[in-house]
């Protein structure tokens, strides 16, 4: 179930509504256990993603480093074209606090740079 | 001709290794620009290493706007301020025992020669002409224990695995290195990924199993990409497949991608999401080593317990067996993060102490401020305080000292940091991760930031504080797995070492 959705998201960028049916018929299993499996990881999304994409590690190691001040400062990024979401931990914890911007992994990160390649053409 | 090594890795990346490769391919044609994995010293990312007759040249910190006047020095051989010299003989890395990080940071991780010129692959020669109970015993020979967290002796689970009669079994690789402060399963990978096929192909072997997968976290775009290219280089060289090495016995490997849940990194809620299913932790018995996969026996291990076995089997168990300490035989990987001067993978024999890594190797602080706290072993990890950092870094002196060796990772707080926010952070992150399938970890979390919220306000903090102690009882002893169990271990060490932090400010001032 997890690949179908996972799969089902790399195509359409989501798993939309009529997937959690499609899914269960095809697995066979129930849909209650398709939309168990789909709300369990957060991963998967239900509803289309935003042009941009940031998101701030908060691990302890990006918290020991100002990841909560980043977090807060970039916050005003959050926007219909802009989604500002928190992760935990990207593996870069010696470098940071760590932010990534529609994918790109950005270390030692500020918010001016956090600002800068987000901005983008709205 | 000129040739530079310039780290791939994703760390040096998010420091802008690649905007420095760019400029320095154009600013020096006809140089051959080889990318690396990372040799670990992030503190010195993006590092730009020379061919020269001597060794390799270094320049460390090296920005996309560093890269003409280093560009100038290379090409005039004339010193550059960002130079470090002979990378092979900073004392950073020249005073490291590296068995697992050898090759890192060397050659193109996926360059398959390369890594057989530089010692790979003896280990899986030698184990597959060997009978697959002799390498069993070398690994219980070695004394290695599982490097994921827990600790439990490899060779019992090898044994356990290779014992059990089924018409399939397989072996899992953890990479769901969830656990903030440590990086160095995504090192590895990225770094040497044949070198955790290897080790993954030499349990296969040895235990019988047939099948591999490697479940990898989706916070790790780039270990995903480098371990499936090199699954399928390995597979082409058949180094995996119907007949690993011509032996006749067959193992192969799958990558599969986790979706962004901590506690999949548990043995058994990763067995549950490889099957496609919600990552809700299985009760034990029965052990995932009699059934676990698809209900088949099972060898489950975390990325470096995989990759250590080609030491193992490489260089003789003996030879292994002899690095360490007491119980806890062989080298860990030390990962130095958060707040610290420089931060990175520092690979020993156990027994270093805590101030050798944070304050010698890691220089201590990266804002210059005191050390206060220190975190080891992730998330579920106690806080230590400044004072305790002469303990041993071996499972059993470190758990004497309250705390928990777990994957290695360090994370250095200085003297800004409120531990009662850490304390508070650690409930959240329990009660945002619990897989839900036990009440103490579920609700108790919930519960454990609501008492911390109120501590912190001051208006009954003895009763509050008997509550968190009786909640943080309750949720180390029932709990299903080691979310609920050990999230009180942060929890519990912010309050016995730091309780000041837990005084609301005002009553601190009157």
């Amino acid at each position: 179930m997890l690949m179908a959705f996972q799969e089902i998201q790399a195509e359409f960028g989501y798993v939309p509504d009529g997937a959690i049916a499609a899914v269960a018929e095809a697995l066979n299993v129930s849909r209650a256990d398709a939309y168990g499996v789909l709300t369990f990881y957060s991963d998967l999304r239900t509803q289309p993603p935003r042009p941009v994409s940031v998101r701030i590690c908060m691990g302890e190691a990006c918290q020991a480093v100002g990841a909560r001040d980043l977090l807060a400062a970039v916050q005003g990024l959050d926007s219909a074209r802009c989604e500002v979401a928190h992760v935990y931990c990207v593996g870069n914890c010696a470098l940071g606090p760590s932010a990534v911007v529609d994918g790109r992994l950005i270390g030692r990160a500020s918010a001016e740079t956090v600002h800068r390649l987000a901005g983008g053409p709205s | 001709m000129t040739t530079l090594f310039i780290p791939r890795d994703s760390a040096a990346r998010s420091v802008g290794a690649d905007e420095v490769a760019v400029r320095l391919a154009a600013l020096l044609p006809g140089s051959t620009i080889v990318r690396t994995g990372s040799r670990g010293a992030m503190w010195l990312e993006p590092l730009v290493e020379v061919d020269t007759p001597g060794g390799r040249r270094g320049y460390g910190q090296v920005t996309p706007d560093d890269a003409e006047s280093v560009a100038a020095a290379i090409s005039a051989g004339t010193g550059h301020a960002l130079e470090v010299g002979l990378v092979d003989d900073l004392p950073w890395l020249a005073d490291q025992h590296r068995l697992l990080f050898a090759r890192s940071g060397l050659a193109d991780p996926l360059d398959a020669d390369a890594y057989v010129a530089l010692g790979g692959l003896r280990a899986l020669r030698a184990a597959s002409a060997m009978d697959p109970l002799e390498v069993v015993a070398a690994v219980e020979a070695s004394g290695l224990r599982g490097r994921g967290g827990a600790g439990f002796p490899a060779g019992i689970k090898w044994r356990t695995v290779a014992a059990a009669e089924a018409d399939r079994k397989y072996v899992c690789i953890n990479a769901d290195e969830g656990d903030s402060g440590t990086f160095a399963d995504r090192l590895l990978m990225e770094g040497d990924p044949f070198a955790l096929i290897e080790g993954a192909a030499i349990a296969g072997l040895a235990v019988g199993a047939t099948q591999g997968y490697a479940y990898i976290r989706s916070e790790y775009p780039d270990a995903v990409a480098t371990m499936r290219d090199a699954v399928a280089e390995a597979r082409d060289r058949g180094w995996l497949g119907p007949s690993v090495l011509g032996s006749g016995r067959g193992f192969d490997l799958a990558v599969r991608v986790g979706a962004g849940s901590y506690v999949c990194g548990e043995e058994t809620a990763m067995l549950e999401s490889l099957e496609g299913r919600r990552g809700m932790v299985r009760a034990k018995p029965p052990i995932p080593a009699l059934a676990g996969l698809h209900g088949r026996p099972t060898l489950v291990h975390n990325v470096l317990t995989l990759a250590s076995v080609v030491s193992i089997l490489g260089d003789g168990a003996d030879a292994y067996a002899a690095l360490g300490r007491d119980r806890s035989r062989g080298t860990q990987v030390f990962q130095l993060a958060g707040n610290i001067a420089r931060g990175g993978i520092v690979e020993l024999p156990f027994g270093p102490t805590l101030r050798e890594l944070v304050e010698g190797y890691g220089g201590g602080t990266r804002s210059g401020r005191p050390v206060r706290a220190v975190q080891l072993g992730g998330p579920l990890g106690a806080y230590l305080p400044a004072s305790r950092l002469d303990v041993a870094m071996d499972y059993e002196s470190v758990a004497e000292a309250g705390g928990m060796l777990g994957h290695g990772g360090i994370v250095v707080f200085d003297d800004t940091v409120d531990m009662a926010e850490q304390a508070r952070f650690a409930m959240e992150f329990c009660a945002e991760e619990s897989c839900g399938k036990c009440t103490p970890c579920r609700i108790g979390a919930v519960r454990g930031v609501e008492v911390v919220d109120r501590l912190r306000a001051g208006d009954d903090p003895d009763g509050d504080r008997a509550v968190l102690l009786d909640l943080c009882e309750v949720m180390r002893d029932g709990s299903l797995c080691a979310m609920g169990g050990l999230t009180p271990q942060p929890v519990l060490s912010a309050l016995e070492h730091f309780g000041e932090d837990f005084i609301p400010r005002t009553a601190v001032g009157a």
